[in-house]
């Protein structure tokens, strides 16, 4: 336990510090969202209409691009073999640094929401309901994203592959995401049913992810 | 004559060059039976000729899922078993798989257009299997962007794992969102919805297409099997030409009975 909260404290540490990364993240989903305006046009309406769409892709988008340095990093510098080859499960470890980067990376973006629904003239129960579905699904996204992540290191390849390879998967979590905080705006569904698959995708990555990493992990280092 | 005796390259090249002819010929035998019955079969009484795509369509997207599940068995072939030839099977059935996946959204959208007035409708069915096709087209960019291909073959193995989650949601998609997809009418509970003149004809197309993707996967496991065996070949050819004293001094049978048991 211990060994696991201290990898977790250690990559927090990491990510937050000079080199780390993991608020560039929200920089690039600040960005992204900055860009939709120029793109649909500056019509109000449409973009609070559009606005959990820009929201979700963003944070989405945002979430991919910082994860392939999850386990690329610790490859570099030797320390991803100490952790294979630690006491600690690899499947625990696994999921140790998923959480660390999403308490890194994931939560600046759901921190970030409320400034970005602004701009997107959302009204306040929109913004709250886009960043609770967010709150729920981005460990989704980053679990799912994490065996993209070990791939990505057991191949020595990164970038637009990874993106190939995860985003596919990711897919139902946008699509719940995005149905839930809609259902919030104009209706007619209601938000607990999208919302409640929402979590179900999280958990359910929560069990996936870190086994099938650990699995790529093993089989694909020498 | 068990899967282990089939692990030695040679033994499976021989055997599959003496059941290739005769799987082909059971295909086309099978496939003329199953389009002659479909072109006879009668119209539908709401969906006149059209009907009859159905004939084409379904056994495609049967196939776009069975191919998933060979593959994920050759991926636990490869990841539990160890078996020399899994990955050479989960490699080959890739492309395959992805044209009956193609096939069967390019015949669905072609049925969709008379029946439902539009090509593409985001419903859970087709959205399932449209990421279905996405995954295989990943997994197929993922082969060819490693050149070692045992590294390639863990790696897709894993990926092919998780991508089976994807199964079970396009078969139940129609069941659990209730959309413009039909719900499963051949296979249910209580006998199926379909009249005995469109269900044979289904049938036999089905295991017609079924039996082609054993023979199409079998030459290309074949195809497979050569091409890594010409690329060892080049590989020694090419470091006999770079290291010639080094191999000339006797490492050369060392080294060629390994490059060749690799392959």
């Amino acid at each position: 336990m211990t060994a696991l909260a201290a990898l977790i404290r250690r990559d927090i540490r990491i990510a937050l510090r000079v080199g780390g990364g993991a608020l560039i993240g929200v920089l690039f989903f600040l960005t992204v969202v900055v860009l939709m305006p120029f793109a649909v046009g500056p019509d109000l309406a449409l973009l609070s209409r559009l606005g959990p769409a820009i929201l979700w892709l963003g944070a989405l988008l945002a979430s991919l691009l910082t994860l392939d340095r999850l386990f690329m990093a610790d490859h570099e510098d030797g320390s991803l073999d100490l952790i294979t080859m630690s006491r600690t499960p690899l499947e625990l470890a696994c999921a140790a640094k998923a959480l660390a980067h999403w308490l890194a990376a994931g939560l600046p973006l759901i921190v970030a929401t409320p400034v970005l629904g602004l701009l997107l003239n959302l009204d306040m129960i929109a913004t709250a309901a886009v960043a609770l579905t967010l709150l729920a699904g981005t460990p989704a996204l980053t679990f799912t994203g994490m065996i993209g992540a070990a791939l990505a290191v057991t191949l020595h390849r990164g970038g637009l592959l990874m993106a190939v390879l995860v985003l596919p998967l990711s897919i139902p979590v946008l699509i719940f995401g995005v149905a839930a905080s809609q259902a919030v705006i104009v209706g007619p569904m209601t938000f607990g049913a999208p919302f409640s698959i929402l979590c179900a995708l999280s958990l359910v990555s929560l069990v996936i992810g870190p086994f099938a990493a650990a699995a790529s992990l093993r089989h694909g280092l020498d | 004559m068990t899967l282990i005796d089939l692990a030695n390259p040679t033994r499976f090249l021989a055997l599959t060059a003496r059941v290739l002819p005769w799987l082909a010929a059971a295909t086309i035998i099978l496939l003329a039976i199953g389009l002659y019955q479909a072109a006879y079969a009668p119209d539908d009484y709401q969906q006149g000729a059209t009907v009859k795509i159905m004939f084409i369509h379904v056994p495609n997207a049967w196939l776009s899922m069975f191919v998933w599940g060979v593959m994920s068995i050759a991926s636990l072939g490869t990841l539990v078993w160890r078996h020399p030839l899994a990955d050479v099977a989960a490699k080959a059935a890739a492309p395959i798989g992805a044209a009956f996946t193609f096939l069967a959204l390019l015949t669905g959208s072609l049925w969709g257009r008379p029946m439902w007035g539009t090509y593409w409708e985001w419903d859970a069915r087709l959205t399932s299997v449209l990421i279905l096709f996405l995954m295989y087209l990943g997994l197929m960019a993922l082969w060819r962007a490693v050149d070692d291909p045992s590294r390639a073959a863990r790696a897709a193995a894993v990926l092919t794992l998780v991508g089976a989650i994807n199964l079970p949601i396009i078969k139940f998609s129609v069941d659990w969102w209730n959309t413009l997809h039909q719900p499963a009418s051949v296979m249910r509970m209580g006998g199926s919805a379909l009249d005995k003149s469109f269900l044979i004809p289904l049938l036999v197309m089905a295991i017609a297409f079924t039996l082609l993707f054993l023979t199409l996967h079998l030459a290309a496991m074949r195809n497979e099997i050569l091409r890594r065996r010409v690329r060892s070949l080049q590989m020694m050819q090419a470091s006999r030409i770079a290291f010639p004293k080094e191999m000339a001094a006797g490492s050369r049978d060392d080294s060629a009975s390994k490059e060749a048991g690799a392959a």
